[in-house]
């Protein structure tokens, strides 16, 4: 008998399957749009796609009339350079504490239970005592990312070291390996694909954390040029921002996915793709 | 195939939620409210059965809710959740009005005088506030305020930098020490000026009239139901009376409003005093048909055209009109918003 589980599609009808449901929102979209238009021309609500290309086009190819900037470009580069920062040195710690302590049962006692209850704190919650901490500038911005990120990242690297077979921290000790040589050259290796894939997981919460933070205190950003227009219920630019966001984040899943693919190909020996 | 199916069912249900919501059959209406001192009598009047009071005299209903997010519940208007909504004249015109949805003033309620204002923490007048980065909810009232002020010692807004702050989180912001100028409203402004070392250089009492707090309801709900107008003006003049009343009785009303806003008696009557409220249909009446509101209206039209918050394809602020009893600002054709005093001066001639 056939079974539904092993029907897959071909290569390019499988395109088609995902293109899609794509195609259905945007075509939904257009009759919403149209008919809200109809009863009121004015309606900001759903903006025609046209008035969203104009509007996107004045944002990006035009300076501001009051600051002279070209508004996509600068917020983009401001919530890029914050997000970086926050991802990276998020991963850096991350790495770094979570090999110490899956490796080091020292270090685990002592901080496991910690990282494990400060991973479980909302960080939106303590956002009055962050600002009093680290002020309004880009610091706190990129302090929101970090402490929301790198504690999830610290639990699953230390989590991922700690399920490596025992056998080989022994082997490699019968060989003569010191600490510090069992750390970088056997598990280091093996962690960093899972390493890539944890913080691929965590560009979502990266971005949310960073357009809550750009929305409560900023002067320039994807986040806060989306609540700042918000006031006025400019949905021709928020929509285009938030397909934009949606984009970069795509794009840099994309990247990192390409990137672990061509470093560490031994771990992905058994996926299709 | 199945799944596409019932996701493209689902976005069809969606799809049809959002269409049935703009044709309601109007018995019931939704008034939207949000937090702030001139606005606590809507809650008050629901709670107690003022509104239903009303709403049965006219044989309608009229359903009062609470919005947490200010701007929210205006753009809620705007898309047509709501019938009517407390808002500001600059949010009115900037809103619904500038987003094409015809908007008619019927409650005159009261305007700021101090409940919004400027703090420094280094500097002592307001002329001290050049080169400073300002705290503040970017194109609202306070905005709007910090411009005002910045006209009167001869600043522009180039002389400072902005930084768009959000209300809920402002008090957070102020004590940050890298914060060194603020503006907001009440309750939050209380915070801020309590702070050792920071100083009021400018409030609105210094621009009397110019920041009203209006009740608002869509003009076309409005031809249609005009008992709609007459209900919300009886609720809101019977309740203010209490508000105003100095007996046991009103004091226990203003107790219950200052706990509905978070505060005590004493924080919402520091904060009804510097709102300078309209507490009889004369007065309010009286100012919206006054030859100032046009004047007021003039120099918010302006403010919100150089910031770009009437949209970008508009080429000037003639282009949304705006009606008071005096005198006509801008297009004709276009008027979008109305200062409709008529229910206000029935309620002054006792004929609701």
């Amino acid at each position: 008998m056939r079974r539904v589980m092993n029907i897959a599609p071909a290569r390019g009808s499988g395109m088609l399957l995902a293109a899609i449901p794509f195609f259905l929102i945007v075509v939904i979209y257009i009759i919403g749009s149209a008919e809200r238009r109809a009863a009121n021309p004015d309606d900001k609500l759903l903006p025609p796609v046209s008035e969203m290309v104009q509007t996107t086009q004045r944002l990006a190819t035009e300076p501001d009339r009051r600051s002279g900037d070209y508004v996509l470009w600068t917020d983009t580069a401001a919530s890029l350079r914050r997000l970086g920062l926050g991802l990276g040195i998020s991963t850096l710690v991350g790495l770094g504490f979570g090999l110490t302590i899956g490796l080091l049962p020292i270090i685990g006692a002592s901080f496991g239970t910690i990282v494990a209850v400060i991973s479980m704190i909302p960080p939106m919650a303590m956002l009055p005592i962050l600002f009093i901490v680290f002020g309004l500038g880009e610091l706190s911005k990129v302090m929101l990312i970090i402490i929301g990120v790198a504690p999830t990242l610290i639990r699953d690297m230390s989590i991922e070291v700690q399920s490596l077979p025992r056998e080989q921290m022994i082997k490699a000790q019968t060989l003569g390996a010191s600490t510090w040589q069992v750390a970088i050259r056997v598990v280091l290796p093996q962690i960093m694909p899972r390493l890539i894939k944890s913080v691929r997981l965590m560009i979502g919460p990266a971005f949310l954390f960073l357009i809550s933070a750009e929305a409560i205190a900023s002067d320039v950003g994807l986040g806060y040029r989306i609540f700042l227009v918000r006031r006025y219920l400019s949905m021709d630019v928020i929509l285009p921002y938030v397909a934009w966001i949606t984009l970069l984040a795509f794009a840099l899943d994309y990247l990192l996915g390409l990137f672990a693919r061509k470093t560490f190909p031994w771990a992905y020996v058994e996926e299709p793709r | 195939m199945k799944r596409l199916l019932s996701f493209a069912t689902a976005v069809a249900i969606g799809l049809g939620t959002i269409t049935a919501a703009s044709a309601e059959p109007k018995k019931e209406f939704n008034i939207a409210w949000t937090i702030y001192v001139g606005w606590m009598p809507w809650p008050y009047a629901a709670e107690n059965g003022i509104v239903k009071k009303w709403a049965d005299k006219y044989g309608i209903t009229i359903n009062v809710t609470q919005i947490n997010d200010y701007v929210e519940s205006i753009n809620q208007y705007t898309a047509g959740k709501f019938d009517g909504v407390t808002v500001t004249n600059m949010d009115a015109l900037t809103i619904p009005a500038a987003g094409g949805v015809d908007t008619s003033a019927i409650i005159m309620g009261d305007y700021s005088n101090g409940n919004d204002g400027v703090v420094l923490k280094k500097g002592k007048t307001l002329a001290d506030i050049k080169g400073q980065k300002v705290n503040l909810v970017e194109l609202s009232v306070s905005h709007y305020l910090l411009a005002r002020g910045l006209s009167t010692v001869k600043l522009q807004e180039k002389d400072i930098k902005t930084v768009n702050t959000s209300d809920a989180d402002i008090v957070a912001a102020a004590k940050s020490p890298d914060t060194t100028a603020v503006v907001t409203w009440n309750p939050q402004l209380l915070e801020v000026k309590a702070d050792p070392g920071a100083t009021e250089v400018f409030d609105s009492s210094k621009i009397p009239g110019e920041i009203e707090d209006l009740m608002v309801v869509k003009t076309e709900t409005l031809k249609d139901n005009p008992n709609l107008a007459k209900a919300l003006v009886g609720i809101w003049y019977e309740t203010i009376a209490l508000m105003k009343d100095q007996t046991e009785k009103g004091k226990a009303a203003r107790e219950a409003m200052a706990k509905l806003s978070g505060t005590d008696l004493a924080g919402f009557e520091a904060q009804l005093k510097t709102t300078h409220m309209y507490y009889t249909p004369k007065d309010g009446a009286a100012f919206m048909t006054s030859a100032d509101l046009p004047k007021i209206m003039d120099l918010v039209r302006s403010f919100c055209f150089e910031h770009n918050l009437l949209g970008d394809n508009v080429k000037s602020m003639d282009e949304v009109g705006i009606q008071t009893p005096t005198k006509t600002l801008g297009a004709e054709k276009n008027i979008k918003l109305r200062f409709d005093p008529s229910y206000m001066e029935l309620a002054e001639q006792g004929k609701l």
